[in-house]
């Protein structure tokens, strides 16, 4: 078996372009800021939307704090979704997209977690983001502390790996799999005797 | 003296994946004591073909075309919600003609779509007769989509910047001619169902669910709106050329299966409104806006939802500015979020339910699996 080769281009980060000087801060982020103080560590602004870049630590609280602050009032989690940035020592980026029903506005969060590193779970704050970190869990392999039920959800139980991932190979075992399984099952033998 | 001279025990039984009534690969696994369910635990994934990670190495143009293979029902609306996200990243300028023509043709889509519904979920749950008739309109849009863009499914109808064609001589009138047909076909609808005794006794009071409960799991679209909550991306959030438009909002009272059946019926009727009113306020001009031949949107990302059928389609997309590729595409499927309800719906309820309830969250598994 030739081993899958595939050089990654990967860029170092997102671009998190900080807010124009003339661009006045959201109410809500401004309140946040005093809030969680040094938690938020960075605002973007692109293309309309707002983002906080929260420290892993203080995110169920600024999340909390969105949630029931009356001004912020983000009772819809829309997404929860990740990002894979592998030259960065904490490679991943967990992303959570709000959305206001009762006072229509949108903030993304985000945090950054290093492989292997638990995100503590937002599930006690939008119980939808259940089945959405599972997801991530299962192409991402980010664990997510205190999430009640944490097993993959797209992929088949046994999987080996997290497809998501960038360095995740395009040809592979996992492939050879699908078009020949005697092949896997032989190679599989093989290591097993070994 | 015993509860009962009988020895009960709980059963576990796999609903699916073959199972006509689970629209597709959805595995229910209900623990049941005699008919009542106590648990369910839903397993998806057996259509998951990696659509994420595959538009990670296929250029701009040529996601169009992958995400109608998401929610085949509506391929337009996937097509429409992807485009707009990177128009967006792109600062582009879409043509009026264009975002008008757009707007028919998700409306004519979201037509078709629940005409799929309407049949399916009838037809579940005994009435044949109306699947026959809602497919009989279903056909007329397929023609029609037919006759714009050459497809009946997956229709690529879409470009970054506006539209590959525009509407050949004609159509228009054959869409108002539709319009007129699907009055009088609602009605008929209405007729079959809304008032009769069997479709009321199997829907009414099943999985009732509070606007709260339906906004904290994550429900929308009709599933949301049936539960009392008045958020309809089309209004709160305009996005092509709806802010020009009027139309109503219809919301439900109790959050049944019947609340979100009434809403989805008079979205039709709503659906019908917003054609005519861009048909004739249908501007002169080019399709497409000025677009790059190569599109490379510059380094950042951006978060745009659109009103599907089903509930809100969101396109969370990264681009690094370099490739031409996007570094990150996600989809937030709107039938995956609101299947997430469907353990907490059926909780106490009969089977014979299970099947109602999958029918009404309208879900399509080529989206919940991706």
């Amino acid at each position: 078996m030739t081993e899958p080769t595939r050089t990654i281009a990967a860029p170092g980060g997102p671009a998190d372009p900080p807010p124009p000087a003339d661009k006045p801060v959201p109410q809500f982020l401004a309140d946040l800021q005093r809030e969680i103080g040094s938690g938020v560590t960075a605002l973007s602004y692109w293309v309309g939307d707002w983002t906080a870049i929260l420290s892993i630590d203080r995110l169920v609280a600024a999340a909390q704090y969105l949630r029931d602050a009356p001004g912020a009032r983000f009772e819809f989690l829309s997404d929860l979704t990740a990002s894979d940035w592998p030259p960065r020592s904490k490679r991943f980026d967990v992303i959570y997209s709000l959305y206001s029903i009762s006072l229509k506005h949108r903030v993304r969060l985000k945090v950054q977690a290093g492989d292997g590193e638990p995100v503590p779970t937002v599930t006690v704050v939008w119980p939808s983001a259940n089945w959405l970190e599972r997801e991530v869990f299962d192409l991402f392999g980010i664990r997510f502390a205190g999430h009640p039920d944490l097993r993959r959800i797209l992929m088949p139980d046994d999987w080996q790996g997290h497809p998501q991932r960038k360095d995740y190979p395009l040809e592979g075992p996992g492939e050879m799999l699908m078009e020949n399984p005697l092949d896997w099952l032989n190679l599989k033998h093989r290591e097993e005797i070994e | 003296m015993p509860d009962s001279i009988f020895e009960t025990s709980e059963l576990v039984i796999n609903m699916g994946p073959q199972h006509p009534s689970t629209h597709g690969v959805l595995r229910v696994v209900l623990r049941l004591d005699g008919e009542r369910v106590i648990s369910a635990d839903v397993v998806i994934g057996y259509l998951h073909r990696g659509i994420e990670k595959l538009c990670e190495q296929r250029d701009w143009m040529q996601i169009v075309l992958i995400t109608d293979r998401m929610d085949y029902i509506a391929a337009a609306s996937n097509n429409l919600g992807y485009c707009e996200t990177v128009e967006k990243l792109m600062s582009l300028e879409v043509p009026k003609r264009a975002r008008y023509i757009r707007t028919v043709l998700a409306e004519l889509q979201r037509i078709a779509s629940h005409c799929l519904w309407l049949g399916t979920h009838a037809m579940d749950i005994g009435a044949m007769t109306v699947f026959l008739y809602a497919f009989r309109e279903r056909e007329l849009i397929l023609d029609l989509f037919e006759e714009y863009c050459g497809a009946r499914l997956t229709y690529n109808a879409m470009r970054i910047g506006g539209l590959p064609l525009d509407i050949p001589p004609g159509w228009d009138a054959k869409v108002r001619a539709f319009c007129d047909i699907l009055d009088t076909k609602v009605n008929e609808y209405e007729e079959l169902l809304t008032h009769n005794r069997i479709w009321r006794e199997r829907t009414r009071d099943v999985g009732i669910i509070s606007g709260q409960d339906a906004i904290a799991i994550g429900l929308s679209g009709p599933a949301l709106r049936g539960s009392g909550v008045p958020r309809d991306i089309r209004k709160d959030e305009p996005y092509a050329a709806y802010a020009d438009f009027e139309f109503n909002v219809p919301i439900g009272w109790t959050g049944d299966t019947y609340d979100r059946y009434l809403v989805r019926l008079e979205e039709f009727r709503q659906s019908v409104r917003i054609i005519r009113q861009a048909l004739d306020g249908l501007p002169e001009g080019p399709i497409i806006g000025k677009v790059p031949r190569l599109i490379k949107p510059p380094a950042g990302e951006t978060y745009h939802a659109i009103e599907s059928p089903k509930g809100e389609i969101g396109y969370f997309i990264v681009s690094d500015g370099k490739s031409n590729t996007p570094y990150r595409f996600r989809v937030r499927p709107p039938s995956f979020c609101n299947l997430q309800a469907l353990p907490r719906l059926v909780k106490g309820h009969l089977v014979a339910d299970v099947v109602a309830l999958i029918g009404s969250i309208d879900i399509v598994l080529g989206e919940v699996d991706r």
